[in-house]
């Protein structure tokens, strides 16, 4: 036992002490905080300016006795705006004048397009999703002011009209308002993060179990240590390692939010920086501040990371899956590593146990939509998967007549990795002393067989 | 008083026996020669002795008592595939390796200072292995299989890879703890690089021990009563002289001299040869022909195969 906490010791201290440890500690919640605030600044900050051709192809003079015009319908009713600039014709251009001309896009409006709400968007460069939107709401605008004109309908009354639906869905159980859905999306989260962990920790038990059987080194050791204490060591060592990294993520990261949470807070609801961040669509903007239902959703979302999450809960039960579903498959990466001679030769091994990690995940993907399907119910039971798939489901919350789907689930997990441990402590005893062979199926079922 | 006894191991691969009922006594303070052909089952055997495996038959007894877990420590192993983190410091890695072997941290980290000045590498304790010459990096091998002063070493292939000067480096210091009281097994197909160091040897070959004991004996046993005799002179008077009661077996000139290999027939003894061939030519000198191990590994092999 004492040397076994020695290698744990060695494989501890000789991973936390490298460069690329430190920084990425330091980086990880910096650069996850920094990628989601680019993306979110990136989404705003578009400054391309699009000058786009609307290309009207209304008729000029409409034969309806209460909508008499002049000029063809959207002639000057599309609202501009710094980035936006129009230019009306009711002449389409071949995609080759285009193409040398000074438009970024062109927009053909059939004459038909108030029966048949459809248009065309010619492009060099494909615009942004928000350009786009945009276009499509100041189109829509006026094809619907131009049909409340046809049915006799007073803007007023239209927007008294028009509503929004807002579904709150109420557990039956304790009548509390259920926010499901959006907890599992916090559950997907840490469903990611073991994904990630049991990767990046798996390959280095791999890395670590390659590098002392081709340095030679692992003969001189296991002639004081036992086969098992040295793999173990590693795999105990490393998961050390993984832990270390995911606390000082929490501490850093909430260290970093509380700092910048004051700032962000406000600025989230306060409706003048909302309207200040969306320049483009002022109007949108405008209304946005004044809308609840945008507030609520910042509310929800504030509320949702704040209250709804039990994190003492979910951060026990993800180092508890986590470390169980890294045992399992670090354990049989431990066993690929020593049954080859080199990095080329793992490819053939590492198929099945990426099989399982990346199922694992699709099936967390389907429990967002679907969280009580069977198959979800089942692949958060099997070991090889429920590390993944379970994460979610914790985060959903179980009935209180379902919690022995948790703890089944556990035990399981447990039952899963103490068994690849045994198989791959076989495989991985003969493999370390075993050189210049290639390594098939069937030669690994052999050693599974052979006496200690 | 044998320090390790092994008795009738038996050890099976799925497709091969690598040791097939083999019994060996090592005596304590020997250095002890275990030589065979690659792939007679040398390793096979110091790996049971070092408890890496286990054995199908047979058992071990260390100091009389019957191998154990708690005898590691009192062995020392330098494996034929032998390495070293390349990424950690040497003197960290001498000190770990040290640590796995029971040392305490205090302990070992003076005895290494210790053999590092004695081995000259000193300077490198905060090096990395990387950065170390393959000689140097012998060298701490060498040091860590050793430092924790074991009674019993044992030294797969010691002199594979080791250029001269570090060899014979290797070999005194072998020397120097068998007489201190250390009993050394070496094993090596290479038999002339261990012959004249080695007290006791065992022979392997194909999974069985064809021959074993105290070289003296073993030479004795073997040698045949050929003598090797230099001499000048004439070549034809010196063959008629001989007569019946010796046979010539080989002849050969050396500048001036003829080196003549000649069996002793019939009882006859050196003083019968010398009087004989005295009167005829100018004898420079006589030599009794020892067999080498390789001759008696040949010799055995090829009477055992004839069998």
């Amino acid at each position: 036992m004492n040397k076994t906490k020695l290698i744990i010791e060695r494989e501890y201290m000789s991973r936390v002490k490298k460069k690329s440890f430190i920084i990425m500690t330091l980086l990880g919640p910096v650069l996850i905080a920094g990628l989601l605030s680019l993306g979110v600044y990136l989404g705003i900050s578009d400054t391309t300016v699009y000058n786009v051709l609307v290309v009207d192809q209304t008729p000029a003079i409409s034969t309806g006795s209460l909508t008499q015009r002049s000029q063809p319908l959207f002639w000057n009713r599309l609202k501009e705006t710094s980035q936006m600039k129009f230019d009306y014709s009711d002449l389409a251009m071949s995609n080759v004048e285009f193409d040398s001309s000074a438009y970024d896009l062109m927009v053909v409006l059939k004459d038909d397009i108030v029966t048949h709400p459809e248009a065309e968007m010619v492009f060099r460069t494909l615009p942004s999703m928000k350009a786009r939107s945009y276009l499509e709401d100041e189109i829509e605008k006026v094809i619907e002011e131009e049909k409340l004109k046809l049915n006799e309908i007073d803007k007023r009354t239209y927007d008294s009209i028009k509503t929004h639906l807002n579904l709150i869905s109420v557990d039956a159980e304790d009548g509390t308002t259920s926010y499901k859905q959006q907890q599992a999306f916090v559950g997907f989260g840490f469903a990611i993060l073991i994904y990630f962990f049991i990767f990046l920790y798996g390959v280095q038990v791999m890395r670590g179990v390659m590098e002392e059987k081709s340095n030679r080194i692992v003969e001189v050791l296991i002639s004081s240590v036992k086969p098992f204490q040295l793999m173990m060591g590693k795999i105990v060592g490393i998961a050390l390692v993984g832990l270390t990294q995911f606390l000082l993520w929490v501490i850093l990261t909430s260290v970093l939010f509380s700092l910048t949470s004051g700032i962000l807070v406000g600025e989230l609801v306060n409706p003048e920086t909302v309207q200040a961040q969306v320049q483009m669509t002022d109007e949108v903007a405008a209304q946005a501040a004044n809308d609840p239902m945008a507030q609520s959703a910042v509310n929800d979302i504030l509320e949702l990371i704040f209250y709804r999450i039990n994190w003492p809960l979910m951060i026990g039960l993800f180092i508890f899956y986590f470390l169980g579903g890294y045992l399992l498959y670090a354990s049989l990466f431990a066993a690929i590593g020593a049954a080859v001679d080199n990095e080329t030769d793992t490819q053939q091994f590492m198929m099945p146990i990426t099989i399982p990690l990346v199922f694992g995940f699709i099936v967390s993907e389907f429990a967002l939509s679907n969280p009580e399907g069977s198959a979800v119910f089942w692949f958060s039971q099997i070991p090889l998967t429920s590390p993944i798939v379970m994460m979610v489901r914790v985060a959903m919350g179980f009935s209180s007549g379902g919690a022995w789907q948790l703890i089944l689930s556990m035990l399981l997990l447990v039952a899963g990795f103490i068994g690849a441990v045994w198989l791959a402590a076989k495989i991985y005893r003969v493999g370390i002393l075993m050189y210049g062979k290639k390594i098939s199926y069937k030669e690994l079922m052999k050693w599974l067989k052979y006496k200690s | 008083m044998d320090i390790l006894k092994v008795q009738r191991i038996t050890k099976t691969y799925a497709n091969h026996t690598a040791l097939k009922s083999v019994s060996l006594s090592i005596p304590k303070g020997s250095i002890f020669g275990l030589l065979g052909p690659n792939g007679a089952g040398k390793t096979s055997l110091i790996r049971i002795i070092n408890q890496i495996t286990g054995p199908d038959k047979g058992k071990i007894t260390f100091n009389g008592k019957a191998l154990a877990p708690e005898h590691i420590e009192k062995i020392g192993y330098l494996p034929e595939e032998r390495g070293l983190y390349k990424k950690m410091k040497v003197g960290e890695q001498a000190l770990y390796l040290a640590t796995l072997k029971g040392m305490s941290k205090k302990e070992a980290k003076a005895k290494l200072k210790e053999w590092f000045e004695r081995f000259d590498i000193l300077p490198w304790w905060d090096k990395k292995v990387e950065e170390l010459s393959k000689g140097m990096a012998q060298k701490v091998q060498f040091i860590t299989t050793v430092m924790h002063e074991p009674e019993f070493i044992i030294l797969d292939e010691p002199f594979s890879g080791f250029d001269p000067i570090n060899a014979n480096l290797i070999k005194e210091e072998i020397l120097r703890l068998a007489e201190a009281g250390t009993t050394i097994m070496l094993s090596t197909h290479n038999m002339s690089s261990v012959e004249e160091i080695c007290t006791h040897i065992a022979l392997i070959n194909k999974s069985k021990k064809v021959l074993d004991g105290p070289v003296d004996k073993i030479r004795t046993e073997f040698k045949d009563g050929v003598y090797e005799l230099v001499f000048q002179g004439d070549m034809l008077s010196f063959t008629n002289a001989l007569w019946t009661n010796f046979e010539l077996i080989s002849n050969s000139k050396k500048g001036q001299d003829t080196v003549a290999k000649i069996r002793l027939l019939n009882d006859s003894t050196v003083n019968d040869l010398l009087k004989t061939v005295l009167p005829v030519v100018e004898v420079k000198s006589i030599n009794e022909v020892i067999p080498s191990m390789n001759d008696i590994f040949i010799k055995v092999v090829e009477k055992k195969a004839k069998k």
